[in-house]
């Protein structure tokens, strides 16, 4: 008898991220030769020196830097040093801000461009020059042109999440089935009324993939455009740590970006499923 | 010490004898005041009669057949000499009281970012929020968009900016240098054996900006040593705070960086500091307090506040005594975000070398806020020497109209400090002489160079 498969993979799971903790531990636990200091310099100099300790901290480090950060993940000690939740917050507030932005503008422009063969055409050479550009080779030219760092930020999200969404609207609106656009057109269906009831939900689940794609885009920009603009946000944070050279803290921002990144994802596959339709 | 402030970390600001507390009473506090409005009355006229009369020979004769008197009622009649001597005799309240200034994580920012902790802005009624940034590129975005108010700058970066090299041209000021000295030549610690600069061909070295007192020492360092800056070596721009990362990494040799850069790379063991840059020129200017013509002009009681606010806190971290407080007050996540060690001892000069050696240079690092106008003139003779700019260049009145020499006496006086009674000075760097009336000389003078 075989246990279920979500059990099987559940345990695999586990033995990797145990199997995965102990190199890590092995890794970093060497403690390198240290020769004997003057103690007047040892005190002037850091404990990769003085002990030997390696720079890059072992799992114990950074477990108990995740929970320090979690006892208080909203304190603010100035302009400058705020929680990880706070951080958090920032970033995912930006993020919907230029997310929803690029929704409102890609969903009716894919579906003019799905409808229409002509506009597909026109628009097309614009869409392949845009689509390739780098998020953050816009960031000089926002700072510029916008005269705001946090507006910059919403704009270069907007920039690289509104492609995925345009093509697969206008790709999703462009396949519904002929037969069900004919059947619309016999029954008398106003464009506007065949547009929302037959071409929207038929294409929904199209339009749902662009936007989890978009999402997961958004999120990863969010991260460079913070540690290019600075201030706030938890691109910021991993800057900020890095110019303190803690990779400990570091790691922790890395774990809190790939877990709330997950997060999003799945709150857009769980969408995606409730507009899912068997053909 | 140049300066005497009248502030100490000890004594508050209530009057214990007179209004100021460093008179002995009222009466002595009034008369040094009047002598001191007098000098200050003098120093604008004589600004502003070398301003209309620039030429040397013409002025004196002048003045020599009217008499002193007579030649300045005659200024007097097309220049409302007074008008101009009164700007900065007022304190009125600022016309904008909450104010945003950036700065890069780094000691040379120390007095604006000191006076934040310390209460030097809250003294003069300001409400300024001090916001860290990522980089020099983006400190000047955020300037010239008015995101900023004023901003912690390179000091070539307002001459930069205003001769509208690497943006767009915009008429920038620099009322106060922040630091002189403090920076280093530092080299990955697998070079310990290379202190012969003439060895260090093929060298990768950083600065933080194109635009630095960084670049312009580095490559007259190497010049000096007879490597060609442009072919012998490579020099990219790193900002501060990945350098040390990058120095580990093994992508770069070296750099001549700001501190607590190079203490920090001495700290964690990966570097060992070759030479302080004070031994390249004493006393050599590097960051600077910068705000955009536009800003001091629309609000001149918040720039005269912000000023000197920045003034005081220069004086105040120029002491030596107060240093161990100061590293204390701007080490946190907040400000430096740096172990209190490592920025003590760029404070100090008390330090580690990274080679198992305790170095003492108490002036490894200083604070002098004096805009020295010969400063700006030395920089565009390196900007030009090194081909970043061409033609010619005004050097006299670009670095009177960028470095507000006359503001930063102004306001050095009423904050109770002896400012200089020149605007220019010759200096020496690594034994030459410079005249800042012969820059172009100068330029002619170095073997190594881009310009033709």
């Amino acid at each position: 008898m075989r246990a279920p498969l979500g059990l099987r993979a559940a345990l695999i799971s586990l033995l990797l991220c145990i199997g995965l903790l102990c190199v890590w531990q092995v890794g970093t636990a060497r403690v390198g030769a240290t020769v004997k200091l003057d103690p007047d310099y040892a005190r002037l100099m850091g404990i990769t020196v003085t002990q030997g300790k390696s720079a890059m901290p072992g799992p114990a480090d950074v477990g108990a830097k995740i929970w320090q950060h979690l006892k208080d993940p909203f304190y603010d000690r100035g302009t400058n040093d705020k929680g990880i939740g706070i951080q958090l917050l920032y970033s995912i507030a930006r993020v919907l801000t230029g997310y929803l932005l690029a929704i409102a503008a890609a969903v009716p422009i894919g579906f003019v461009i799905g409808m229409s063969p002509l506009m597909a055409r026109a628009l097309n050479p614009f869409i392949q020059v845009l689509k390739p550009i780098s998020p953050l080779a816009w960031m000089p030219l926002a700072l510029y042109t916008i005269k705001d760092s946090s507006l910059s930020a919403i704009f270069v999200i907007f920039i690289c999440s509104v492609w995925p969404m345009l093509l697969n609207t206008a790709f999703g609106v462009a396949s519904v089935r002929r037969e069900w656009l004919n059947v619309a057109k016999t029954l008398e269906m106003s464009p506007a009324r065949t547009a929302l009831r037959v071409i929207l939900p038929a294409a929904a689940p199209t339009i749902l993939t662009g936007m989890r794609i978009s999402i997961g885009i958004a999120w990863l920009v969010i991260v460079a455009a913070e540690m290019l603009v600075g201030g706030t946000g938890i691109g910021y944070f991993v800057w900020n740590e890095w110019n303190n050279l803690s990779i400990t803290n570091v790691i922790v921002a890395i774990l809190c970006i790939g877990f709330v990144g997950m997060l999003l994802d799945q709150l857009m596959a769980g969408l995606l499923r409730l507009v899912t339709y068997a053909d | 010490m140049s300066f005497e402030s009248r502030l100490h970390a000890d004594a508050g600001l209530a009057a214990k004898t007179c209004s100021c507390g460093r008179h002995s009473s009222q009466a002595v506090h009034s008369a040094a005041h009047a002598s001191q409005e007098q000098r200050l009355d003098r120093m604008i006229e004589a600004a502003v009669v070398r301003a209309i009369l620039p030429d040397d020979r013409t002025r004196r004769a002048l003045f020599a057949k009217l008499g002193a008197a007579t030649a300045l009622a005659a200024i007097s009649q097309f220049f409302p000499l007074r008008g101009a001597t009164e700007v900065f005799a007022q304190t009125a309240p600022p016309e904008k009281q909450d104010l945003k200034v950036g700065f890069i994580p780094i000691t040379c920012a120390t007095p604006i970012i000191m006076a934040h902790p310390m209460g030097f802005y809250a003294k003069h009624k300001l409400n300024v929020e001090v916001v860290k940034t990522a980089g020099w590129a983006v400190i000047r975005d955020k300037t010239l968009n008015g995101e900023y108010d004023a901003a912690h700058m390179l000091s070539p970066m307002p001459i930069a900016m205003t001769l509208g090299v690497g943006s767009t041209a915009i008429p920038y000021t620099m009322p106060a240098v922040e630091n002189i000295n403090g920076q280093a030549i530092t080299l990955a610690i697998k070079h310990k054996e290379k202190t012969d600069p003439k060895g260090w061909k093929g060298f990768k070295f950083a600065v933080p900006f194109d635009y630095s007192m960084h670049n312009y020492l580095l490559r007259y360092f190497l010049a000096e040593h007879g490597l060609d800056p442009d072919r012998d070596v490579q020099i990219r721009a790193i900002p501060p705070p990945e350098m040390v990362a990058n120095l580990r990494a093994g992508n770069i040799d070296g750099f001549l960086a700001p501190d607590p850069v190079n203490q920090r790379a001495v700290y964690d063991g990966v570097a060992f500091i070759h030479t302080l840059s004070k031994e390249i020129w004493d006393r050599h200017p590097c960051c600077a307090f910068a705000a955009s013509k536009e800003f001091i002009t629309a609000n001149p009681n918040t720039y005269a506040a912000l000023l000197k606010s920045i003034i005081e806190a220069t004086a105040f971290a120029a002491r030596p005594e107060n240093r161990k407080q100061i590293a204390e007050a701007i080490a946190p996540a907040n400000y430096l975000n740096q172990p209190v060690t490592v920025v003590e001892q760029v404070l100090t000069g008390r330090f580690a070398d990274g080679l198992g050696n305790v170095k003492n240079v108490p002036d490894r690092i200083d604070f002098d806020p004096f805009p020295w106008e010969s400063f700006a003139v030395w920089i565009m003779t390196q900007m030009k020497r090194w081909g970043q700019i061409k033609g010619e260049v005004n050097y006299a009145s670009i670095a009177k109209e960028v470095f507000l020499a006359t503001d930063t006496t102004k306001l050095m006086l009423e904050a109770g400090l002896k400012p200089p009674s020149t605007t220019s000075k010759t200096f020496v760097v690594m034994g030459k002489e410079f005249d800042p009336t012969q820059p172009e000389a100068y330029i002619a003078s170095f073997a190594i160079k881009r310009a033709s």
